[in-house]
């Protein structure tokens, strides 16, 4: 079987996001990059498929600059076979990513599609859906328990929902994707990061897969979030209690 | 014809306030709107939702719809929305609507905004603003296709009341084939609780690592009773299995703004704190006083949460 499975170039969720003051974007001088933490799950579940037993094929795919092959290769230290990074030079919404991504399954035939449920920096939560959409493909979002049945003809998924968790059975080829809980991924290890070097990496000019890539949403500005002052500390219960009950008058 | 469809959410026959929210996200939008309910034996529930001044209430009802599958669904919604020709389609952000939506929008190759926190129109112009970088940049953003969908955080926006009237409820007749969706549902495992919904509740008392266990939700657990509060957790709690996942409170967990917050032990990490910062009042216990979690605290008590929350327990007992 072939897995396909993602691999976003984010900025590094643990640095402080600073919006410029001229309202174009964020400050991105000094930033860091990581792989997204939610396709690290997703990379790692295709690992783990693998080695409980199903032959499979992990082709991850990216999409960005020039630089996100660092986080394909990260992908690939893990373990994915070989990485395509579709080579974009501006930033596209969602309803591109997911006509990028449409064009790769369709050159790539992969029987399962992990993704992560959403970006950590434009926490849309929207490609992995259109992208089942625009294939016609069955979808279980916010995974977290992936179960090849009926032969890997079918996976058994838990998703994270409103109030619980709830079992669905699809049909592959089916998109996948992966929520917090899923698995803890792996650290790549040196050996594997050298052997990762040497994996095929092959980068795609976005024109030349011959899409639509007009965005349906246009940026305005970006502004900073209301801050929250920091308040006062108190010495002990009894003065918080008195705070509640008399200054905030909550309890 | 409405502007705005709204695709309202149900549980056990009950409404879902969330909707309520997304009602008042669509009058901002201006040019009226309806609303669909969609399942199995739900005019109950569109009789209820009649009483927020949609133009109409829609159902979509039968047993393709009984459990939710994101193809039927979606095809079903579709139809509708091209046979009434709505510009806008919103539902709440809640894990439902988010794995619904782009699907939808898909189908219209049209663009979404996610987790909407306000909405500006000045004449024909609308401008969505929504959370980035877990709630650390917010970009405004307009939807360029015909359609144009998005989620409403609910916490952003005030619960539409009763309008005085009653709405038409009209049975949507849509053409889903259910046996297309190569979708089986298998089963819903339900996270039981007797205290308020966590979305919903008016006071939230949190535990985090500082909780060490499900020893120490318990005792938090006590003072919410007292408060007649949810409980909520930090990413550490839950993943450590301290509670069930439905409690986390955070960027990509549930998004919370009670009247009062009392994080216990949390130390306060960014996708924390982008899911709660938006509370009215917030409560900080640590030990940690260098804990960030402290810069976003109105209270803030440097102590031991084991030590500080019986005696937060015995204090509110003995003022009663």
């Amino acid at each position: 079987m072939k897995i396909l499975v993602t691999a976003k170039r984010v900025t590094d969720p643990d640095m402080k996001i600073k919006v410029k003051p001229d309202g174009t974007g964020i400050v991105t001088d000094g930033m860091n990059y990581k792989i997204n933490p939610f396709c690290e799950i997703a990379v790692e579940e295709a690992l783990r498929i693998r080695e409980k037993g199903t032959a499979a094929e992990i082709v991850v795919v990216g999409i960005g600059p020039k630089e996100a092959a660092t986080e394909l290769r990260t992908a690939l230290a893990m373990g994915a076979d070989r990485a395509i990074l579709v080579l974009i030079e501006k930033y596209y919404d969602s309803t591109v990513v997911a006509k990028i991504l449409k064009k790769i399954v369709e050159e790539e035939k992969p029987d399962l599609i992990i993704t992560g449920k959403q970006a950590v920096d434009d926490d849309s939560n929207q490609a992995s859906q259109m992208l089942a959409a625009l294939l016609a493909y069955p979808q279980a979002c916010f995974a977290s328990k992936i179960e090849l049945v009926d032969g890997g003809k079918k996976a058994k998924v838990t998703r994270e929902v409103d109030g619980g968790l709830e079992t669905i059975q699809v049909e592959l080829p089916a998109i996948v994707s992966a929520d917090l809980r899923l698995n803890e991924p792996r650290y790549p290890t040196v050996p594997n990061i050298l052997k990762a070097k040497k994996k095929p990496l092959k980068e795609v000019p976005v024109d030349s897969l011959g899409i639509d890539t007009t965005p349906k949403t246009e940026f305005v500005k970006m502004t900073e979030p209301p801050t929250r002052k920091a308040g006062i500390k108190v010495p002990d219960v009894p003065a918080l209690i008195e705070k509640l009950k008399n200054e905030a008058k909550v309890i | 014809m409405a502007k705005t469809l709204i695709i309202a959410e149900h549980s056990k026959g009950q409404i879902k306030k969330a909707t309520l929210s997304s009602i008042t996200a669509a009058t901002k939008i201006g040019g009226g709107y309806s609303l669909v309910v969609v399942g199995k034996d739900v005019r109950a529930v569109a009789d209820l939702y009649a009483k927020y001044g949609a133009e109409k209430v829609f159902t979509i009802d039968g047993d393709a719809f009984k459990n939710y599958i994101a193809e039927n669904y979606a095809e079903a919604i579709a139809q509708l929305i091209k046979a009434n020709n709505f510009e806008f389609v919103f539902g709440s952000a809640t894990a439902f609507t988010k794995d619904l939506l782009p699907r939808l929008a898909a189908k219209f190759d049209a663009g979404m905004a996610s987790e909407v926190l306000a909405i500006e129109v000045s004449g024909s112009d609308v401008v969505f603003a929504r959370p980035m970088w877990a709630g650390n940049a917010v970009a405004h953003i307009k939807i360029t296709s015909p359609v144009k969908f998005a989620t409403i955080r609910a916490t952003e926006f005030d619960h539409a009341k009763e309008a005085g009237a009653t709405s038409p409820v009209e049975a949507f007749a849509a053409s889903v084939d259910p046996a297309k969706a190569k979708v089986e549902y298998i089963e819903f495992a339900e996270t039981k609780s007797e205290r308020p919904e966590l979305t919903e509740a008016r006071v939230v008392i949190s535990g985090g690592r500082g909780t060490k266990g499900p020893e120490g939700f318990k005792m938090l657990e006590e003072l919410a009773d007292l408060l007649n509060a949810a409980i909520g957790a930090s990413r550490a709690a839950v993943d450590s299995g301290w509670v069930p996942n439905d409690l986390q409170v955070g960027q990509t967990g549930k998004i919370v703004a009670p009247e009062l917050y009392i994080a216990c032990g949390i130390s306060g990490a960014i996708q924390h704190l982008a899911g709660m910062k938006g509370s009215k009042v917030i409560v900080a216990i640590n030990k940690d006083e260098e804990a960030p979690i402290f810069q976003v605290a109105d209270y803030g008590l440097v102590a031991d949460m084991f030590k500080a929350v019986p005696e937060i327990i015995t204090a509110i007992k003995s003022s009663r």
